[in-house]
C-alpha cells in the first residue's frame, strides 16, 4: 500500500529579470510502506528541490506550478498553510542536507527536539523530556547531552541529533537529505545502519536523496534517477544496478567503482549538466549521450513503461 | 574601471539611489553658483530699522530676516558653501585616515594590526560630541578647527569597515600570486588590495559625509562654529537663542530643513550604493507561503511565469 | 572557564580606556596654551582659601609629569610629586575642582544634576529600544513590501535629522500644549508631592519623545538586518519544516538569535546617545548635565567642563562593559574568544 504518491510535480524557480528555471518538471513516484526510496542524480538535478516542494518549503523564489502529492487520502498542494502545518513533522519529517547550521545555535538541543513534540502531542513537558532523552539514545547520544548546545556537538553528533529530532513524532515518512555527505566513512556507517534498523523497527518510509550510488544499494528498496529536473529512470533496485536501461544510469553504474573489479577504469561522463534557464527543446541529456540520434535533440522523450514496473525516459529505449 | 561602469548601470536602476544624488547634486548647484543665485549679499552693511528685525516673509525677502535684519534667504544659500565644504573635507579626511589604517592593519595583522584595532576600540568608546566640545572650546573656534576635530574622530568606522575586508581579500589567489610574483607589499595593496576596497568605501564615504554635516551644524548649533562665517548650524544658534520666543519659524525651521534635505540625499544614495555593493542576496524563510502555491492553486497571477 | 576569560579582557581594556581618559583629560587642560588652572589662581572671583586650597589639591606649584631634578637625585617617590599624581588623588577622593562659575564643588555639582539626566536617557532608550525591537521585527518579516519600505525610509529620514533640530520643531508644534523648557515649574517643590512629580513628567515629555525617535531609527536598522540575516539561516527552514507557525518561528527561534547584535549597537550607540543628550537638554532647557557641559563651554568653566567629560566619558565605558557581560551571558557560544 503506497503510504505516499507524488503525481506529475513541477516546481520553477523565479530568477531576478523574471525569468523561470525549471527546476522540477513532471516527477511522479509511490512509495510503499516500510520501503525505502533511493533519489539519485547530480547536484543540481532537481532531488532536493522536490523534497522540499513535497513539505511546501520551497525558498521564496520556489513556485510549485503543477502536481498531486497524495497522503492520507489527501492531496498536500490543496490545503492550506495552517493545514500543512499539521501534517509537517508529525507524519513526514525531513534531515537536511549538513546539518551545520540546521541547529539553533542558542538555544538547547534537548529543547528543540522537545519543541517538536510538544508542538504535534498534547503531552506535558516532562514526558516530552523523557521521550527525548530516549530518542537520543536511539541514536547513540547520551541523553545528558540534551542540555548542551549544538556546538558543543561534534558535526556527527549533530546529524544523529537531527535524526532524532525528525523521529520525535514517529513520522510515518522521513526524507534524508544526503546524510552522509560531508561525514567520514565510520559515521556514514553509523547513520546508514541506523536508518536500517529504524526502518525495520519502526515500519519507517524512507526517502532517501543522495548522489552516492553505494549507499542507495545498500539500503534502498526502489531507485528514482533524476537528471536536469525529469525523471530518467525509476524501477527497482536489482532493476536498476543489474538491467539499467537509461543511458545516463547506465553511464552512472559504471562511474561507479566495482569492488570485484578494481582494475576496471572509472568512466566519467563528459560534459555538463543543462542550465536551467537554457534548457534544450529535447532530451536534457542528449549532449552528453551515447545513444543519441536526430529525435533525441527534437522531442522530450516521455517517461515510459518499458518493463512492468521499470519506468525509463528516453526514445532510444522501447517497450 | 569596470566595476564601477557596472555599479553606475546598477545604480541608474534604482529609484532611490537616483532621488537622493539629485536632491544632494540640487544643493551643492546651490553652493557653487551661491552670489549668482542669493538675493542679497550677508556681509554687506545695511540700514535696518526696529521693524526690520525678525520680519516675516514678503515680495523683498522670502523667507524673511533674521534678528539682525539680515535676508534669510541668502544666508541659506551661503550657508550651504560651509555646511558642505566642512561636511566633504572632514569626511574625506577621516576616509583617508580610516582606509589607510584599515589596509595597514588588515594586510600587516600581527602586532601593529591588534595595536591599531586597540586604538580604534579606545576611540570608538569614547563618545564623540563631548570630546569635540572639550577639543574646541580649548582650542579655539575655526573652520579648519572644526574640520580637523570631526575627521580625527570619524575615521574609526571606515577603519573596521576596511580592515575586515582586506583580512578575506589578501587570503585570495590573485594576492598570493602577486606574492609569488615578488611584488612589493606597498605595490600588492595599491594595485590589488585597494581597488577591491574601493566601492565600498565609496558606498561608506557617501553615508560619512552625512554624518560630518549634522556634526558640524550640532557643534555650530551649541556656539562652537567659525564665528566669521555662516553655516546652518549657526543660522539655527541664533535662531534658537533669538527667535524661538517670537516663533519667527521662517528663520528657525529653514536652515534645519536644508541640513536634513542634504542628509537624506547622502543617506539615500549611501544606502543604494551600500546595497549594490555589499549586497545580501540570500531570500529568507519566512516570506507569504501563498506565493509559492499560486500557481497550483490557481490563486495567484500567472504572469510571474516567462519562458 | 572560558566565559571568565572573556569577561577578564573586556574589563581590562575598559580599565586601560579609563586610564587613557583620565590621562586625557588631565593633559587637555595643563597643557594647552593659556593653562587654564593656572588662570584661576589668578581670578580675582575666587577668595584666596579657595585658591589656596586648589594650589594644595592639585599640586599647582609643582611640575607637570616627573620631577627630573627629584628622580635625577634618585628620589623616586618625590619624583612622582607631581600635578598629575595630585590629580589622580583628588580624583579618587572624588574631588573635580571648583567650578569657576559657581565656585562651587565640581562634584557636588554633577552629583545634583546626574540624575535628571539618567532619567531622560533611560526612558528615551528603553522606549526606542522597544519600538527599534518592534519595527525592526515587522519590517524584516515583511521585507521588500510597502510596509518594510515605509518603515526603512522613516527610520533612514530621522537618522538623518540632527538631534536638535528635531528638538526644535517638537518644541514649535508643542507649544501652548506641552511645557517647553525646564524641568518644573518654579515654585513647585518636591515637598509638594504628586504634584511636583507630575508636573516634571509633563516637562519630560517633549525631551524624551525627541530621543526616542532620534534613536528608534538606528535600532530599526539594525535589528531589521538582523532579523533579515537570521531569517536566512537554516535552522529556520528547520523551524518550518517542524510544523511552527510564523509566529511561533519569529519568538522562540529568530528574536533571541537577532537580538544580539541589538546589545552591541546599543553599546556602540552609547556615545552618540551622549551627544544627544547634550543637544535636547540644550533645546529644552533640561537642568541635566548636558545643559551644564553646554553652559560651561558657553562660560568658560573650564574645571565643570572637564568634570563633565569625565563623568560621561566613564558612564560609556562602563555601559560599554555592562554591555559585553550581558552579550556573554546571552550568547551561549561565548565560550572561545
Amino acid at each position: 500500500m503506497a503510504i505516499i504518491e507524488v503525481r506529475n510535480l513541477s516546481i520553477n524557480y523565479l530568477t531576478d529579470n523574471g525569468t523561470a528555471l525549471r527546476a522540477v518538471e513532471d516527477v511522479s513516484l509511490s512509495l510503499e510502506q516500510g520501503h525505502s526510496l533511493g533519489l539519485v542524480g547530480e547536484s543540481g538535478c532537481g532531488k532536493t528541490t522536490a523534497m522540499l516542494g513535497l513539505l511546501r518549503l520551497l525558498p521564496a523564489e520556489g513556485r510549485i506550478v503543477s502536481g498531486e502529492v497524495w497522503y492520507g487520502g489527501v492531496d498536500l498542494m490543496r490545503i492550506s498553510e495552517r493545514e500543512m502545518q499539521k501534517y509537517r513533522w508529525s507524519k513526514m519529517s525531513i534531515v537536511f542536507q549538513g546539518a551545520m547550521n540546521a541547529l539553533n545555535p542558542v538555544r538547547k538541543v534537548g529543547d528543540q527536539i522537545a519543541e517538536a513534540i510538544l508542538l504535534h502531542e498534547d503531552v506535558d513537558k516532562a514526558t516530552a523530556s523523557r521521550r527525548v532523552g530516549g530518542l537520543l539514545e536511539t541514536v547513540g547520544i547520551i541523553p545528558e547531552m540534551a542540555g548542551q548546545y549544538p556546538h558543543q556537538y561534534s558535526g556527527g553528533m549533530r546529524q544523529r541529533a537531527m535524526t532524532a529530532m525528525a523521529l520525535a513524532c514517529s513520522p510515518d515518512i522521513l526524507i534524508a537529505d544526503e546524510p552522509t555527505t560531508a561525514l567520514d566513512v565510520m559515521i556514514q556507517a553509523q547513520i546508514l545502519n541506523l536508518l536500517q534498523r529504524l526502518q525495520k523497527e519502526l515500519d519507517l518510509s524512507i526517502i532517501l536523496v543522495t548522489h552516492d550510488l553505494g549507499v542507495v544499494a545498500e539500503i534502498c528498496d526502489d531507485v528514482l534517477v533524476m537528471y536536469g529536473g525529469k525523471t530518467a529512470e525509476y524501477a527497482s533496485v536489482d532493476v536498476i544496478y543489474n538491467d539499467p536501461l537509461h543511458p545516463y544510469t547506465q553511464r552512472l553504474m559504471q562511474a561507479f567503482p566495482d569492488i570485484d573489479n578494481p582494475t576496471s577504469t572509472l568512466a566519467s561522463i563528459p560534459g555538463f549538466p543543462p542550465p536551467l534557464d537554457a534548457l534544450p527543446p529535447g532530451c536534457r541529456f542528449e549532449p552528453r549521450c551515447h545513444l543519441r540520434s536526430e529525435i533525441c535533440s527534437a522531442e522530450n522523450p516521455p517517461l515510459v513503461e518499458v518493463k512492468p514496473d521499470h519506468y525509463v525516459a528516453c526514445h532510444q529505449v522501447k517497450g | 574601471m569596470e566595476q564601477f561602469k557596472e555599479i553606475w548601470g546598477t545604480f541608474r536602476r534604482r529609484p532611490i539611489g537616483i532621488l537622493g544624488g539629485l536632491m544632494l547634486f540640487s544643493v551643492v548647484f546651490i553652493a557653487i553658483f551661491a552670489p549668482w543665485l542669493a538675493p542679497y549679499d550677508p556681509d554687506e552693511k545695511i540700514d535696518v530699522e526696529p521693524g526690520d528685525l525678525l520680519a516675516p516673509p514678503d515680495a523683498e525677502h522670502l523667507l524673511g530676516r533674521d534678528d539682525a535684519g539680515k535676508d534669510v534667504l541668502s544666508q541659506l544659500i551661503y550657508g550651504a558653501r560651509v555646511s558642505l565644504t566642512v561636511g566633504f573635507v572632514a569626511s574625506f579626511m577621516a576616509m583617508f585616515i580610516g582606509t589607510t589604517v584599515g589596509l595597514v592593519a588588515g594586510y600587516y595583522g600581527g602586532r601593529i594590526g591588534n595595536a591599531l584595532m586597540r586604538l580604534v576600540d579606545f576611540l570608538l568608546v569614547i563618545p564623540d560630541l563631548p570630546l569635540m566640545l572639550v577639543f574646541i572650546s580649548m582650542w579655539g573656534r575655526g573652520l579648519w578647527k572644526i574640520i580637523l576635530v570631526i575627521g580625527l574622530l570619524g575615521w574609526t568606522y571606515t577603519a573596521r569597515l576596511v580592515r575586515s575586508q582586506v583580512l578575506s581579500i589578501k587570503e585570495r589567489q590573485f594576492v598570493m600570486r602577486a606574492r609569488a610574483l615578488g611584488a612589493s607589499n606597498f605595490r600588492i595593496i595599491m594595485r590589488h588590495i585597494f581597488p577591491q576596497v574601493l566601492p565600498i568605501i565609496l558606498a561608506e564615504t557617501v553615508l560619512s559625509v552625512s554624518g560630518a554635516i549634522i556634526a558640524e551644524s550640532s557643534l555650530s548649533f551649541l556656539g562652537l562654529g567659525d564665528p566669521m562665517l555662516i553655516s546652518w548650524g549657526m543660522m539655527l544658534n541664533f535662531a534658537f537663542e533669538r527667535a524661538i520666543s517670537r516663533m519667527a519659524w521662517w528663520f528657525l525651521l529653514p536652515p534645519g530643513f536644508a541640513i536634513v534635505w542634504v542628509s537624506l540625499g547622502l543617506v539615500l544614495m549611501g544606502s543604494t550604493l551600500e546595497e549594490i555593493v555589499n549586497p545580501r542576496l540570500k531570500s529568507h524563510h519566512l516570506f507569504d507561503p501563498r506565493k509559492m502555491m499560486a500557481l497550483v492553486t490557481g490563486m495567484g497571477s500567472r504572469t510571474e511565469v516567462k519562458g | 572557564m572560558q566565559r571568565s576569560d572573556y569577561l577578564i579582557r573586556k574589563t581590562f581594556f575598559a580599565l586601560a580606556t579609563l586610564v587613557v581618559v583620565i590621562v586625557f583629560n588631565f593633559l587637555l587642560f595643563r597643557i594647552l596654551p593659556g593653562d587654564p588652572v593656572k588662570i584661576i589662581v589668578r581670578s580675582p572671583r575666587l577668595t584666596r582659601e579657595a585658591k589656596e586650597k586648589l594650589t594644595a589639591d592639585f599640586g599647582l606649584d609643582k611640575p607637570i609629569w616627573l620631577d627630573a631634578e627629584r628622580l635625577g637625585e634618585g628620589d623616586l617617590a618625590g619624583a612622582f610629586d607631581t600635578q598629575f599624581t595630585a590629580y589622580v588623588r583628588a580624583l579618587l577622593r572624588g574631588n573635580l575642582g571648583i567650578s569657576f562659575r559657581s565656585r562651587r564643588d565640581v562634584a557636588e555639582v554633577l552629583a545634583e544634576r546626574v540624575w535628571r539626566t539618567v532619567v531622560l536617557v533611560a526612558t528615551g532608550e528603553i522606549l526606542a529600544l522597544v519600538f527599534g525591537l518592534a519595527f525592526g521585527l515587522v519590517a524584516a518579516w515583511r521585507r521588500g513590501t510597502r510596509l518594510d519600505t515605509t518603515i526603512l525610509l522613516w527610520a533612514l529620514f530621522s537618522w538623518g535629522l540632527p538631534t536638535f533640530f528635531l528638538g526644535i520643531i517638537l518644541l514649535i508644534l508643542a507649544r501652548g500644549h506641552l511645557p517647553i523648557g525646564g524641568m518644573v515649574i518654579p515654585g513647585l517643590k518636591p515637598e509638594d508631592g504628586w504634584d511636583y512629580w507630575i508636573d516634571v513628567g509633563k516637562h519630560l515629555i517633549l525631551p524624551t519623545l525627541t530621543m526616542t525617535i532620534v534613536y528608534t531609527s538606528s535600532y530599526v536598522m539594525i535589528m531589521r538586518s538582523s532579523v533579515v540575516e537570521v531569517l536566512s539561516e537554516d535552522y529556520i527552514l528547520t523551524a518550518k519544516a517542524k510544523g511552527l507557525n510564523t509566529f511561533q518561528i519569529l519568538r522562540d527561534h529568530a528574536l533571541k538569535n537577532a537580538m544580539l547584535p541589538m546589545v552591541t549597537m546599543v553599546a556602540l550607540n552609547l556615545g552618540y546617545t551622549v551627544g544627544g543628550v547634550i543637544q535636547v537638554e540644550t533645546v529644552f532647557s533640561w537642568p541635566g548635565i548636558g545643559r551644564l557641559m553646554y553652559k560651561a563651554v558657553m562660560q568658560r568653566d573650564y574645571p565643570v567642563l572637564q568634570g563633565t567629560f569625565l563623568l560621561l566619558a566613564v558612564s560609556v565605558i562602563a555601559a560599554n562593559l555592562l554591555a559585553d557581560l550581558l552579550y556573554s551571558v546571552m550568547d551561549p557560544r561565548v565560550k572561545t574568544e
